[in-house]
C-alpha cells in the first residue's frame, strides 16, 4: 500500500482516495450505498456473502467492493445493470435457505437482511423447496440463538478470533451443511462475548435478556456512559417508556470503538432487581418501617448532626456514583467538620497518600494503549477488570508489543506475553527485581529491597523492554491495588518506569475512580484535586477505628470493601449509619439505622471522568423507581436540612459546573513518591491467602444484573488451590474447608486450580458468599471441614 | 508418439523404483542442473518456451506462473502439488504417483531450485492410499540417494519434501483452499489476489502446479523447451496425459500428443462399447461442458480447438457418453456433486448448487415444471462469475452445456414426465 492519491470514479463521481485503500471504505466515506453483509469496518476482509459486487470497466466479472482495493483512473458502476443483477442474484441465494420469520424474529426492524431486502430482493420466491433448517445452540445466558437464520457472513466467527481473541465460534460443515457454532456444545465466555449481537447482521445471534420484551420500532434511544469500568464507554440506552430495555456501544473511537464489554451491555438488568430500595426507611427498635421522605432526610439530618464530635463521621462513597454526587457528599461531610471521605473501598494500602499531590489516572490516553510497545502488568488481571482496555493492550502485542505479567495468579490471556507468578508477598519481590534489572537504586526500605532482589532472566527481559520500547508503561491493577503493599509495587513501578522512560499507569478501578479524586472524595485530596491540608483518615483506617457516624453512598458493606468482614462489624458497631443506597440488603439493614432511595445509572444526570480524565455528561434517561431520587437532590436536602452553604442546586449541570470551575488548572499525575520509608507490611510466613473481585461482582447494579450472574465471570465462593498445595495441607479429596483469617472464618467447597501458585489458597472478594472473611491478601489457615 | 514424457518409465518392471527411473536417465538432468549450477532464469525460460500448460485444469502457462515469484526476495518459498486430482472423470495424476513418482520428486526438486524454494509439499487426495504409500516411498528412496534432503549432491542447494494427504474435499484440489488445508484450517478458498506467488502457503510466496506439470519438468530439461513444445500444437505445448471413461472399451490413461484427433484418442480407448453410438462428450473433466458426439468427432485434443467448441480441455478427463444415456439423468448426478462440495463459504455456491440441484432433480424425477429450464439458466447464470473460487464456474457450466446442447431432451422430461424414447 503506498500513500499516493488516487482518482477513481464511480458512477459518474470522481472520488479522491488512498491508493489501495478497499472501494467500499471510499463509497462509504463518499456517502454512496452498497449493500453488504459480511463487510464490517472493524473486521478483516471475507469477501463470502457477495453482496457488495460491483460492476468495474473493464473487468468482466463483478467486483466484491470489500475486497477490491482502489486504483486510479478505476471507473465503477454500483447500480449499472450487470452490478444490480449480481446484487439481486446474491440477495435471491440469502433469502431462498432463509426462514422469513421477520413477524416472531427479535432482529426484525433493525435486521441487515430485511433492510437489503427491500431494495433488491423479489416480492415473491421462485424456490419452492424445503428451507435449511439448522439446530439452536445454548451458547449461555447472555446470546440466544436462531441460527437457521444465519447467512453465514462469519462476522462473528471473525470477531472471536480478531477481537475478542479467543475462538470461540467457528464454521463446521460443508457447503448448505455449514452451520456457525462452538462445534462442541459449551458457552462462549468471552468479556466482550455480547458484541457479535450487534454484528450478526440478522437475527441468528440475539440478545437473550432482552429477547421477546421489545421491538425496534418501540425503542427510543438516548446516550449514555458505562460507570463499571474506568474506560467509560460511551452506550447508546435503548428505552420503551419508562424502562431501560438494552444497551448497545455508541461508537467512540477513542474510547471504546465500536465495542462494549459484556457487564456495560448486561448490567442494566440490575435496574429492575426485586431488591430496589423503592421507599425510605428507618430502624426503630430494629424494626425497619416505611417513612415519607420528609421524615427520613430529617431524621438523616439529625442523626448525623447530633454526633458531637464531627470528625467522627466518616463518609464512604462508592466509585461508580456521579461526580455530582461524589462532589457533594464530600462537601456535606467536609461541611460538617470532617475529612474521612475515601471512595477508594477496594484499595489495601494507604501510605502513599502522605505523598501523593495530585490525582492518578491512567497515565496515557486510552487509545494510546494500542501503539504501546512494551508493559509490564502488575497486578492485574485486565480481561476480567477492564474488558477493553485489555482488547487494547491486546492489539498492542499483536502488533509485537512485548508485554509481562507479575501476576498472584496464572491468568487467561489471548496474546503471546510472559507471566511471573507469584505469592501475594512474593509480588514486591519480582517486581523489585524488575526494578533492579533497569538500574533502580532506590532509598531506604526501598534500597534494602532492591539489594535484596535478585534480577533473573524474566527481569532483564522485561526491564530489557521497557527500556528498549519508544513508548512503554508499567501499569499497576486492581490485585495490586488492593495489596497491601501497594504503595511499595507504587515505589517501585514509578522507579522503573523513571528508569526506563516509561509511563506509570495506575489502572483506576471504578467509572468515576479519577473522578472522585477530582471532586475530593477522597481524604487526601481536596474538590479539584488539591492536596488537602491534613489527611483524614482513608477508607481502611475509617473501619479500623470505627466512627460514630458513617454516610454511605451507593456501597454495601461485605461486598464492596477491601476488608468485607471488618467493614460489616465496623459498621454495625456505629451509632449512625445513613446509606443512600439503589437497594435494600440484609447487610445494609444490618447495619444502617436510614435507607434513603437512591437513583442509579440511567436513572440520574451525571458525569463519570474516566480513567484517562475525560469528563463525560449523561442526562437521567428515566425515571428513577418507586419514590429513589437522584443522589445529588438527597445530598442537596440533606445540606440545606444540616444548614450548610452553598446547597441551593436546581440542576446537576451548576453543581457540574462549580466542580469543573475548581478542576482548572488541575492535573493528572502518577508521580513518584519521594520521602516515603515503607516496610513491607505483607508477610511471608504461613499459608497465604489472595483474592480478587470477579469481573461481575464489582458493583451493586453488576451484582443484580441476572443474565451475567449465570455467567463464570460471576465469581463462585470458593477456595481455589494448586493440586499439590492442597496435598500438603491435606485437603486434595477434601469437598470443603474451614478457613481461619484473622479471627474471621468461613467454610468454602475447595476447587483444585493450577493457576494459582503454591503456597497461596484463592478466595475472591466481592461476593455475599465469602463476605465472612477479612481483606484479600493475608495470612490464613486452612484444614478439611 | 506415446507415452514419452510423464509415463516413460511404463514399460519396465516396477517402474516406481528409483532404480528403474534413474535407468531411463532420472535425475541427470538434476544432477547437471545442479553441477553446472544453471541459473534459475534459463530453467524459468526453457519451461516458457515448452509451452507447458498447468495441467490441473485451467491451463496456465506453467513458467509464467513460475516468474511471478519474486525469487530474491527473502524468507521461505515453497513449492506446492497438486495431486488431489478431485475433478470427477480425471485419473491421470494417480498414475504419475503410482508408477513414475521419481520424475515427480525430480520435477519439484528442480522447481524448488528455479524458484528459490527449499521447501515442497505434495498434497495427495485423501482416497488415494496405495499412490500416496508409492510416493512416499519414493520420497525415502530420493532422500537415500541424496537427491533430497539438506545440500544436494553437494552442491548447497537444501530441499525439503513433504506429503499432505487431504481428507476427501474436492475444494481442497482448488489452489488457496489447499494451502489452507496444509496449513491445518479449514479447506476454504482465499480470496484472490493476493495470488499465491505473493502471499501463498503461511503467507510466503508460493507456487502450486498440478502433478503432470511438475513431472514433464524434467524431461523439458532433458529434451529442451522447444522439443517439448514441438511435441504438441500452437497454444498446447507437449504430450498429454487424458483420462478417458465413460461407455468404451478400454477406458484408461493415455499420454499422447496435443492436438491428436479426438477420434484417434478414442480409437486408442477401443472405440465405443457395443459399438453403440457417441452421443456427447464432455472433454475435460465434470464441469466442462458437454459437446454433441458429431462435434467431438471433429475435434482435436487441444486447448484451442476444446475451446473453439465451446467447451475446455481442462485436466483431459474425456468422459464418452452412448445413446443410452439420458442427459438429465447426467446432470442431475453431476450438480449433486457440486452442491455435496461446495465449501459453504461465499452466498451464490453455497446456495445455488443446491437450488440447482433440486430443479434438475425434480425435472428427471417427473416433477419439473415449465418454467424449470429457464430457471435452470438464470440459476447457473447468477453464479457463474460471482463467487470466491472457480467451482461455482464449474456448478454452472456444466447445466449451461447441457441446455444449450440437449434442451429438447429436459423439455421431454417436463412434458412427459420420464426419459426420451430410446434413451435410459
Amino acid at each position: 500500500m503506498t500513500d499516493s492519491t488516487v482518482t477513481i470514479e464511480v458512477d459518474g463521481r470522481t472520488l479522491e482516495a488512498k491508493a489501495g485503500t478497499m472501494l467500499i471504505d471510499v463509497t462509504d466515506a463518499a456517502g454512496i450505498t452498497i449493500p453488504r453483509f459480511c463487510y464490517h469496518k472493524k473486521l478483516s476482509v471475507a469477501a463470502n456473502c457477495r453482496m457488495c459486487l460491483v460492476e468495474v470497466e473493464k473487468v468482466p466479472k463483478p467486483l466484491p467492493a470489500c475486497a477490491t482495493p482502489v486504483t486510479d483512473g478505476m471507473k465503477v458502476y454500483t447500480r449499472s445493470p450487470k452490478a444490480l443483477a449480481a446484487q439481486k442474484g446474491t440477495m435471491e441465494f440469502l433469502l431462498i435457505n432463509h426462514p422469513l420469520d421477520c413477524p416472531i424474529c427479535d432482529q426484525g426492524g433493525e435486521c441487515e437482511l430485511q433492510d437489503v431486502a427491500i431494495g433488491y430482493g423479489r416480492d415473491v420466491s421462485r424456490y419452492s423447496e424445503g428451507k435449511r433448517v439448522v439446530a439452536d445452540k445454548n451458547i449461555g445466558p447472555l446470546i440466544a440463538t436462531d441460527m437457521t437464520r444465519c447467512i453465514h457472513c462469519t462476522r462473528c466467527v471473525r470477531f472471536g478470533e480478531e477481537i475478542a481473541g479467543i475462538r470461540e465460534m467457528g464454521a463446521t460443515g460443508r457447503g448448505e451443511h455449514m452451520v456457525i457454532g462452538t462445534y462442541i456444545e459449551k458457552s462462549v465466555d468471552s468479556e466482550l462475548s455480547g458484541n457479535v449481537i450487534d454484528l450478526c447482521p440478522v437475527g441468528a445471534l440475539t440478545s437473550k435478556p432482552f429477547r421477546f420484551n421489545a421491538r425496534a420500532w418501540e425503542l427510543t434511544q438516548v446516550e449514555g456512559v458505562a460507570p463499571h469500568d474506568s474506560i467509560g464507554s460511551n452506550l447508546n440506552l435503548h428505552l420503551r417508556g419508562n424502562q431501560v430495555m438494552r444497551v448497545h456501544p455508541r461508537d467512540n473511537e477513542s474510547i471504546n470503538e465500536s465495542w462494549i464489554s459484556d457487564r456495560d451491555r448486561f448490567s442494566y438488568e440490575g435496574l429492575y432487581s426485586s431488591d430496589r430500595l423503592t421507599s425510605p426507611m428507618i430502624k426503630k427498635s430494629g424494626e425497619w418501617m416505611e417513612v415519607n421522605w420528609e421524615m427520613a432526610l430529617e431524621m438523616a439530618a439529625a442523626g448525623l448532626g447530633e454526633i458531637k464530635e464531627q470528625d467522627q463521621v466518616g463518609a464512604l462513597l462508592s466509585p461508580t456514583a456521579t461526580l455530582e454526587e461524589l462532589y457533594l457528599a464530600q462537601k456535606l461531610i467536609r461541611g460538617l467538620g470532617s475529612n474521612s471521605i475515601d471512595s477508594r473501598l477496594r484499595q489495601g494500602d494507604f501510605r502513599l497518600d502522605a505523598g501523593l499531590k495530585q490525582a492518578s489516572w491512567l497515565g496515557l490516553k486510552i487509545s494510546d494503549i494500542d501503539s504501546l510497545d512494551a508493559a509490564l502488568v502488575v497486578g492485574g488481571n485486565l480481561r476480567k477488570e477492564q474488558p477493553i482496555l485489555a482488547h487494547r493492550l491486546r492489539k498492542a502485542a499483536l502488533a509485537g508489543a512485548a508485554v509481562h505479567f507479575i501476576t498472584p495468579l496464572q491468568l487467561e490471556l489471548n496474546y503471546e506475553s510472559r507471566q511471573s507468578i507469584a505469592t501475594p508477598a512474593e509480588m514486591v519481590k519480582r517486581l523489585a527485581a524488575v526494578a533492579k534489572a533497569a538500574g533502580v537504586k532506590g532509598s531506604g526500605s526501598l534500597a534494602a529491597l532492591l539489594n535484596a532482589a535478585e534480577a533473573d532472566e524474566f527481569a532483564e527481559t522485561a526491564a530489557a523492554s521497557l527500556k528498549q520500547g519508544d513508548a512503554s508503561a508499567v501499569v499497576l491493577g486492581a490485585m495490586a491495588q488492593s495489596h497491601p503493599d501497594y504503595s511499595l509495587l507504587y515505589a517501585l513501578a514509578a522507579g522503573l518506569a523513571g528508569a526506563c522512560g516509561a509511563k506509570v499507569s495506575v489502572l483506576p478501578e471504578a467509572g468515576n475512580s479519577v473522578g472522585a479524586q477530582l471532586a475530593g472524595a477522597v481524604p487526601h485530596l481536596l474538590p479539584g484535586g488539591k492536596s488537602a491540608q491534613s489527611a483524614g483518615p482513608d477508607a481502611l483506617s475509617m473501619l479500623k477505628l470505627p466512627r460514630k457516624g458513617y454516610l454511605l453512598l451507593g456501597v454495601e458493606p461485605g461486598v464492596d470493601f477491601h476488608n468485607p468482614a471488618l467493614s460489616q462489624s465496623a459498621l454495625q458497631s456505629a451509632d449512625m449509619v445513613v446509606a443512600l443506597s439503589a437497594y435494600r440488603t440484609p447487610e445494609l439493614e444490618a447495619c444502617c439505622d436510614i435507607l434513603l432511595p437512591m437513583a442509579i445509572f440511567s436513572e440520574t444526570s451525571g458525569t463519570y471522568v474516566n480513567a484517562e480524565g475525560v469528563w463525560q455528561r449523561t442526562r437521567g434517561a428515566v425515571k428513577p423507581q418507586g419514590e429513589a431520587r437522584p443522589g445529588w437532590k438527597i445530598l442537596r436536602v440533606l445540606g440545606n436540612l444540616l444548614n450548610q452553604q452553598g446547597f441551593d442546586y436546581t440542576d446537576p449541570d451548576e453543581i457540574g459546573e462549580e466542580l469543573h470551575a475548581l478542576c482548572n488548572g488541575a492535573s493528572l499525575d502518577n508521580r513518584p513518591v519521594e520521602g516515603l520509608d515503607l516496610e513491607p507490611k505483607l508477610g511471608r510466613d504461613g499459608l497465604q491467602r489472595g483474592g480478587d473481585t470477579p469481573l461481575y461482582a464489582s458493583d451493586p447494579l453488576v451484582r443484580r444484573a441476572a443474565a451475567l450472574q449465570q455467567t463464570k465471570d460471576a465469581g463462585q465462593g470458593v477456595m481455589r488451590l494448586h493440586p499439590k498445595e492442597a496435598e500438603r495441607q491435606g485437603l486434595n479429596s477434601a469437598e470443603n474447608a474451614v478457613i481461619r483469617q484473622n479471627g474471621y472464618q468461613a467454610t468454602l467447597p475447595v476447587t483444585l486450580d493450577e493457576a494459582i501458585p503454591e503456597g497461596c489458597v484463592w478466595i475472591s472478594t466481592g461476593l455475599r458468599s465469602t463476605s465472612m472473611l477479612g481483606q484479600p491478601f493475608g495470612e490464613v489457615t486452612v484444614e478439611k471441614a | 508418439m506415446a507415452n514419452e514424457v510423464c509415463l516413460r518409465t511404463l514399460d519396465l518392471e516396477r517402474p516406481w523404483l528409483i532404480e528403474q527411473y534413474q535407468s531411463r536417465g532420472g535425475y541427470e538432468v538434476l544432477k547437471k542442473i545442479l553441477s553446472e549450477k544453471t541459473a534459475p532464469e534459463a530453467i524459468i525460460e526453457e519451461v516458457k518456451k515448452s509451452g507447458l500448460r498447468g495441467r490441473g485444469g485451467a491451463g496456465f502457462p506453467t513458467g509464467l506462473k513460475w516468474s511471478f515469484i519474486s525469487r530474491n526476495a527473502p524468507g521461505q518459498k515453497y513449492v506446492v502439488c497438486n495431486s488431489d486430482e478431485g475433478e470427477p472423470g480425471t485419473f491421470k495424476d494417480r498414475d504419475i504417483l503410482r508408477y513414475n513418482p521419481h520424475q515427480l520428486i525430480e520435477g519439484m526438486v528442480i522447481a524448488g531450485y528455479a524458484i528459490g524454494a527449499t521447501c515442497g509439499y505434495n498434497y495427495i487426495r485423501g482416497e488415494f492410499w496405495e499412490p500416496y504409500e508409492r510416493f512416499e516411498q519414493a520420497l525415502e528412496e530420493a532422500r537415500e540417494a541424496g537427491f533430497l534432503g539438506e545440500d544436494i549432491l553437494g552442491s548447497g542447494f537444501d530441499f525439503q519434501l513433504h506429503t499432505h494427504l487431504g481428507a476427501g474435499a474436492y475444494i481442497c484440489g482448488e489452489e488457496t483452499a489447499l494451502l489452507e488445508s496444509i496449513e491445518g484450517k479449514k479447506g476454504q478458498p482465499r480470496y484472490k489476489p493476493p495470488f499465491p506467488a505473493h502471499f501463498g502457503l503461511y503467507g510466503c510466496p508460493t507456487i502450486i502446479n498440478n502433478t503432470e506439470s511438475l513431472a514433464s519438468i524434467p524431461m523439458i530439461m532433458e529434451q529442451g523447451g522447444e522439443w517439448f513444445a514441438d511435441i504438441g500444437v500452437k497454444n498446447s505445448g507437449g504430450p498429454k496425459l487424458f483420462s478417458i471413461s465413460g461407455n468404451i472399451n478400454n477406458p484408461g490413461v493415455f499420454e499422447i500428443p496435443m492436438g491428436t484427433p479426438f477420434s484417434e484418442l478414442l480409437a486408442m480407448a477401443g472405440g465405443m462399447k457395443d459399438g453403440r453410438k457417441i452421443k456427447a462428450v464432455i472433454p475435460g473433466g465434470s464441469s466442462a461442458p458437454v459437446i454433441p458426439g458429431e462435434q467431438m468427432m471433429e475435434l482435436n485434443m487441444d486447448y484451442d480447438s476444446i475451446a473453439g467448441a465451446g467447451s475446455m480441455l481442462g485436466s483431459g478427463a474425456v468422459i464418452v457418453l452412448d445413446d443410452t444415456n439420458c442427459m438429465v439423468k447426467i446432470l442431475e448426478r453431476m450438480s449433486y456433486f457440486y452442491h455435496e462440495e461446495s465449501c459453504g463459504q461465499c452466498t451464490p455456491c453455497r446456495e445455488g448448487t443446491g437450488w440447482l440441484y433440486r430443479i434438475v432433480h425434480r425435472i428427471e424425477t417427473g416433477q419439473g415444471r415449465q418454467e424449470d429450464l429457464d430457471l435452470l439458466d438464470d440459476v447457473a447464470d447468477k453464479i457463474a462469475g460471482k463467487t470466491i473460487c472457480a467451482l461455482g464456474d464449474a456448478a454452472a457450466m456444466p447445466v449451461q452445456g447441457m441446455l444449450r446442447h440437449f434442451r429438447h431432451e429436459f423439455q421431454y422430461h417436463i412434458d412427459h414426465k420420464r426419459c426420451m424414447v430410446g434413451v435410459g
